[in-house]
């Protein structure tokens, strides 16, 4: 392998500094070197979602960026969605819809959902089905996820007449 | 005590889940893990003419090329019914993708580049990759004659071939015959994880197996053979799956595994990429040519046909694809005479395994259409042409088996019901309706370890695998109604060898009813024992002392589990363990092997929105109706039906997995093969299901599971049909087909699609 870049990024609120290869995925580095293995592989060319991951608030493919791009940035994880103990309003949502089966999807799928309410707080069923076509899920038919996305948006805004934050 | 069975409970391991905290296979972390990859050709068929590895060997960081001359001789071959499949490609490879050697080494990374540094010298040869094609006078034969001796078919292309049939059988005198041919393509199982495979050796003597595997037995059994070890020197965890859909049924890359780990000493695993999990289990491909013949008022006087069905170069489990799909060749539908001759043709293409709704849906992609040009041809309307012929309650379905065991014609109403069938319709849309039935395996065991421990808790222990359907969730519903203990109190340990009893398969959706019934016996036999336990402590009589409601009532008091094993064992101690099993009877002179316990029978109704210009379509209600029995987790139950259904929007709408003139894939990968996303979700999408408590299972629930994926397509392609006025025969019906099918029939319109 061709010599390591350090990196400085911050994953889940904590700062890591890493020595990647260039030509190391982001994907990688959180599942094989930080061992943040909620993070999932399946087809490696960013057409399925289920590595899914916040880049700076934005939903990206992390098997299709490379570490070194990560320099710098904020990437948020679905281990660092709930507050400890307590389930982000997503993740309580999914379970409550019935919208998880065997829960390989379901990581990048909460992921993008997560950053469809940031910038969409109140989304129509259709927006919610563009938000998420880029998740493949193979044993839902999707209806219950989409159920769940459209509960829990409610439940992510602020009472009264407070911005969204 | 809060009632369990009937509730949405929130699924078992839900919270693993959304926090993505569940460890799948991939995500497991062993000590001196090594990385295993494949070394295959980038052709079909070909002949090995030397294998160097010396090149890989020098990679730094590779432990092992493991190479054919590596294994013992003969080749050791296993399987699920023929032992036809060798660990690594013995002399020749029969299809894309068939591994000739494998590459263990320190990462992943290192394991791939070794794996291209593997030279071998190779001859590609003519391959057969079409049902036309292996049956044509001298194809090459894709097993050797050797291979099966006693086979009648050995010099042939054929794995086998079932013939079924009642009545009589030159009863062809109808007033309408129609004859027609089928097609349906191979598709890919696509469940999101990929296949991971993995091996240790284990003291003494013997080697440990994790694998995405929803039958641990089977594979136990093959592993043992193919290394030549006893059962118990073997243990199989079938880990938690992230999908599989029958892809991954049965054994694969194991054995070459457990070679693998034997001979580095270290744990090894091979992780496959998605597009490697298309060339490890697909399904089977359908040609179906059906003559049917009606009475004038629409009901079915014969119906023949014969099937064939495109299978891999080994037998896999195709013989049971084939020959049930075959024998229920009458649908959901009373068919005097029937004659069905299936077969199963190897071909140089991947494997094909058992896929949702087992080899249904080739046929009844047939059987459907059939009816729905029959109902054209005849002027009868399409849901009482079926009506008609849908038998009652009670009524034989096929001779000597099981009597029809619901109300299916309520079932097919239902369905017709909520698409709104008799409401006109808007210009451009079309309705169809289908519908799905089969069995589940029959003949086989389940047998459940129940341990009650001393705080009144309980564990299952079970050889059923979670693959997202959430068995482990309906059965801790049902224990915790058997025991009446809280459903947070009770833990499922699955599919380890190691530790639970034997179960046959995670499959043909059997679980709920025969591991169900399985876990009711034992939880009985706690209850008796615990009740004996504490009769004796008390010194009264056991036929003095009950147990209701997770109380166990003496005549002087009552105790709780805690109490009264603590009373028995003393504080803290002791345990109460059931073994519950349940059996379907196993019948020699069946052609399955034992009756149907009960028939799984879902009914479709859709209606699309056609674009005639461009023969776009989009699917704008899907209908099912599950005749269940008994919903144990009512949100459990309709999440199969919708997932199932979805997925067979794909096989009906867009999926092909299609081999160029020299059998190898064109689209193999995620960019290239398309399944359902969110924006093929039909605009409208109801879920119903009817519970008369009329199943073998436990509260009369009957399973659920397959069904959602048999008969979606013929019911999309009637609405189609019913909105163009053209017919198909061929899926997937893309909007291409559709097309040139509409521009065909401006020039010769078609007498057989429904008004």
């Amino acid at each position: 392998m061709s010599s390591s870049l350090p990196i400085t990024v911050t994953v889940n609120g904590r700062e890591r500094r890493l020595d990647v290869a260039p030509n190391e995925t982001l994907l990688a580095v959180l599942r094989e070197r930080l061992s943040l293995t909620g993070t999932k592989k399946s087809c490696g060319e960013g057409e399925c979602g289920a590595c899914t991951v916040l880049v700076d608030g934005r939903a990206v493919n992390s098997c299709l960026m490379l570490a070194v791009e990560a320099d710098g940035r904020d990437v948020l994880t679905i281990e660092g969605l709930a507050s400890g103990d307590e389930l982000h309003p997503l993740q309580e949502a999914f379970l409550e819809a019935g919208a998880v089966q065997c829960g390989f999807c379901t990581p990048g799928m909460i992921m993008s959902a997560v950053a469809l309410l940031a910038t969409n707080p109140d989304p129509t069923p259709a927006e919610a089905k563009e938000a998420l076509c880029g998740s493949l899920c193979r044993c839902t038919g999707y209806v219950r996820i989409i159920r769940a996305v459209l509960d829990a948006a409610p439940r992510m805004r602020p009472v009264g007449n407070g911005t969204h934050n | 005590m809060p009632e369990h069975v009937g509730q949405s409970v929130k699924k078992s391991g839900g919270r693993e889940r959304v926090t993505g905290a569940l460890q799948f296979a991939a995500d497991m972390q062993m000590p001196g893990l090594l990385h295993a990859k494949l070394v295959t050709l980038d052709c079909a068929r070909a002949r090995i003419l030397s294998i160097h590895a010396a090149a890989a060997e020098q990679v730094e960081g590779v432990h092992c090329v493991l190479t054919p001359a590596d294994l013992p001789r003969p080749m050791p071959r296993y399987g699920p019914v023929e032992d036809d499949r060798p660990v690594l490609a013995d002399g020749e490879t029969k299809y894309y993708g068939d591994p000739v050697a494998v590459v263990a080494a320190e990462t992943e990374q290192i394991a791939a580049a070794a794996a291209e540094r593997v030279r071998v010298q190779h001859e590609e040869l003519p391959g057969v990759y079409t049902v036309e094609d292996a049956l044509a006078p001298g194809a090459p034969l894709v097993q050797e004659p050797s291979l099966r001796p006693d086979s009648p078919h050995r010099d042939s292309n054929v794995y086998n071939e079932w013939h079924y049939a009642w009545g009589e059988a030159e009863a062809d005198e109808a007033d309408l015959v129609i004859e027609e041919t089928y097609r349906f393509p191979m598709q890919v199982h696509f469940a999101i994880e990929p296949h991971v495979f993995a091996a240790a050796p284990d003291e003494p003597d013997g080697v440990v197996i994790w694998s995405t595997v929803q039958h641990p037995f089977p594979l136990r059994r093959a592993v043992a053979e193919s290394l030549g070890l006893p059962a118990a020197k073997v243990r199989v965890v079938a880990t938690e799956m992230g999908g599989a859909f029958g892809g991954k049924g049965y054994p694969k890359f194991e054995p070459l595994m457990a070679f693998l780990a034997l001979r580095t000493g270290r744990p090894v695993r091979l992780a496959l990429s998605l597009a490697e999990s298309f060339l490890a289990g697909r399904r089977a491909a359908g040609v179906v040519t059906m003559r049917s013949g009606f009475s004038r008022d629409g009901r079915f006087v014969f119906n023949r046909s014969r099937a064939d069905y495109l299978i891999g170069a080994y037998a896999d489990i195709t013989s049971s694809i084939v020959s049930k799909a075959a024998y229920i060749g009458c649908g959901a539908y009373r068919i005097p005479n029937l004659e069905v001759t299936a077969r199963a043709v190897f071909s140089h293409t991947p494997p094909a395994t058992a896929y949702r709704g087992f080899g249904a849906p080739q046929y009844l992609w047939a059987l459907e259409a059939q009816i729905d040009r029959a109902a054209r041809r005849l002027g009868i309307e399409r849901l009482q042409m079926r009506l008609r012929n849908i038998p009652d309650r009670g009524e034989e379905l096929i001779p000597g088996d099981t009597p029809v065991d619901g109300d299916w014609k309520q079932g097919l109403s239902l369905a017709a019901e909520a698409v709104g069938w008799h409401e006109p319709l808007p210009p451009g849309h079309g309705r169809g309706l289908a519908i799905g039935v089969k069995s589940p395996r029959p003949g086989a065991a389940s047998q459940a370890l129940a341990r009650l421990h001393h705080d009144g808790s309980a564990t299952l222990m079970v050889g059923t695998t979670e693959m997202g359907q959430g068995s482990k969730t309906a059965f801790s519903q049902i224990a915790a109604r058997a025991l009446g203990i809280p459903f947070e109190k009770i833990k499922v340990v699955c599919g380890d060898t190691g530790r639970v009893p034997f179960d046959a398969v995670t499959a043909s959706s059997r679980s709920t009813v025969c591991m169900g019934n399985a876990i009711l016996a034992a939880c009985e036999e706690i209850k008796r024992k615990t009740a004996a336990l504490a009769a004796d402590a008390h010194g009264v009589s056991a036929d003095r002392v009950s147990v209701s409601d997770g109380m166990v009532h003496l005549p002087e008091t009552v105790l709780n589990y805690a109490e009264a094993i603590c009373s028995s064992y003393g504080p803290g101690e002791g345990e109460v363990m059931g073994l519950g099993e349940f059996r379907l009877p196993r019948d020699p002179e069946h052609p399955l092997g034992g009756p149907a316990p009960f028939w799984e029978i879902i009914f479709f109704a859709t209606e699309v929105d056609v674009d005639r210009e461009t023969g776009q379509y989009r699917l704008t209600k899907l209908v099912t109706v599950a005749d269940i029995g008994k919903a144990i987790n009512p949100a459990a139950v309709k999440g199969q039906d919708e997932g199932g259904s979805l997925m067979s929007v794909g096989q009906a709408m867009m999926e092909q997995f299609i081999l160029d003139e020299r059998g190898r894939p064109v689209n193999l990968g995620a960019l290239d093969y398309r399944i359902p996303t969110t924006q093929d979700i039909p605009l409208r999408t109801e879920s119903l299901l009817v519970e008369n408590a009329d199943g073998p299972g436990p509260f009369g629930a009957k399973g659920v599971g397959e069904s959602g994926a048999t008969a979606v397509a013929p019911a999309i392609a009637s609405a189609v049909a019913q909105a163009t006025g053209a017919s198909f025969t061929e899926l997937p019906l893309t909007a291409e087909r559709v097309w040139r099918r509409l521009k065909q029939q401006e020039r010769a319109p078609d007498t057989s699609a429904p008004d």
